[in-house]
């Protein structure tokens, strides 16, 4: 139960960070890592089939069409 | 007067959500639906993963429609990608070839790809009876390409293998459907033998259509991947 609520908070914080950086690759990073926190959130509440979905699309995949997309535009948030 | 308009329509739908919520009595079920797939699940479908027994079998039609708009998505983003090349793809002519990877690097991607496609294949065959399914197994199965494009610099995907695939998957989805429309009378029936329990030929035709639906997933996300990729060398 503790360790649930120590995840919210991190996942609360890296959304947070998603919202406050200006360099867009820090901010997919930090998406990255509210996906991460979200799927090992659904392990703990037993729902594994989930867990995969999130771990490789939302942590994975998502993480790296953005990445190639920052690459291809521009890097800063004006 | 605009601003007290938007305000009273709010009020109005706020007491409207309370007033009907009011009426609903707090914390006790209202769809009993779930519990009828707990308790007859595992017998009705012979898989022993509920979640596929829902997704593939009870539900089998919504996720038809989830592949197509997996499918329109990936179509739009092809279409998207490859418009604007015919008109400025040489005058951007920017000079920033990657340098390549170092040795362990490319001959590590070059060793885990197999295994990562082979994890993949497991979880979407598997997937009536331990987590995951086609779903899963196809972005697993994307992954593994996406080291692939990540740790070698003239890695290229062909797209008519890709194509290919996910045509015949998609096809064989609804060909399956079509014959348990024929022999059972509504579609996607479940027309083959159940099997033994926690065997992998069983749960009837759960195992085809996921198999079905992880390599079109699989081929789909490649595809985004390498267009994603491709566009940007060519930039």
């Amino acid at each position: 139960m503790i360790y649930i609520a120590i995840l919210t908070v991190a996942m609360l914080v890296a959304g947070l960070a998603a919202y406050f950086f200006r360099d867009l690759i820090a901010a997919v990073v930090a998406c990255a890592a509210v996906s991460l926190i979200a799927s090992v959130l659904f392990y703990l509440l037993h729902a594994p089939d989930v867990a995969m979905a999130e771990a490789a699309i939302g942590a994975g995949l998502t993480t790296a069409i953005f990445v190639i997309a920052i690459r291809k535009t521009g890097r800063y948030e004006k | 007067m605009r601003a007290f308009v938007s305000f009273s329509v709010l009020a109005l739908i706020v007491v409207g959500l309370a007033l009907s919520l009011s009426h609903i009595p707090f914390g006790t079920d209202r769809m009993q639906v779930g519990n009828y797939y707990l308790d007859h699940g595992v017998a009705d479908t012979g898989a022993s993963n509920i979640v596929t027994a829902v997704v593939l079998n009870y539900r089998a039609l919504d996720t038809l429609g989830e592949v197509t708009v997996l499918f329109i998505a990936s179509l739009g983003l092809g279409v998207f990608l490859s418009w604007p090349k015919k008109k400025e793809g040489t005058q951007e002519e920017g000079k920033r070839e990657l340098p390549e990877a170092s040795l362990i690097v490319r001959r590590g991607s070059q060793f885990l790809f197999p295994l990562i496609i082979l994890f993949g294949g497991y979880i979407f065959l598997h997937g009536h009876l331990t987590p995951g399914g086609g779903f899963q197994g196809g972005s697993v199965i994307a992954s593994a390409f996406l080291l692939m494009f990540l740790g070698n610099n003239a890695y290229r995907l062909r797209h008519t293998p890709l194509t290919v695939t996910e045509s015949l998957a998609g096809i064989t989805f609804v060909v399956v459907g079509l014959i348990g429309l024929g022999v059972g009378g509504y579609f996607l029936n479940n027309f083959l033998p159940k099997g033994n329990m926690f065997s992998l030929f069983s749960a009837g035709v759960i195992p085809i259509l996921y198999s079905a639906i992880g390599l079109k997933v699989g081929a789909e996300l490649s595809g985004i991947v390498a267009n994603m990729f491709e566009s940007r060398s060519e930039r």
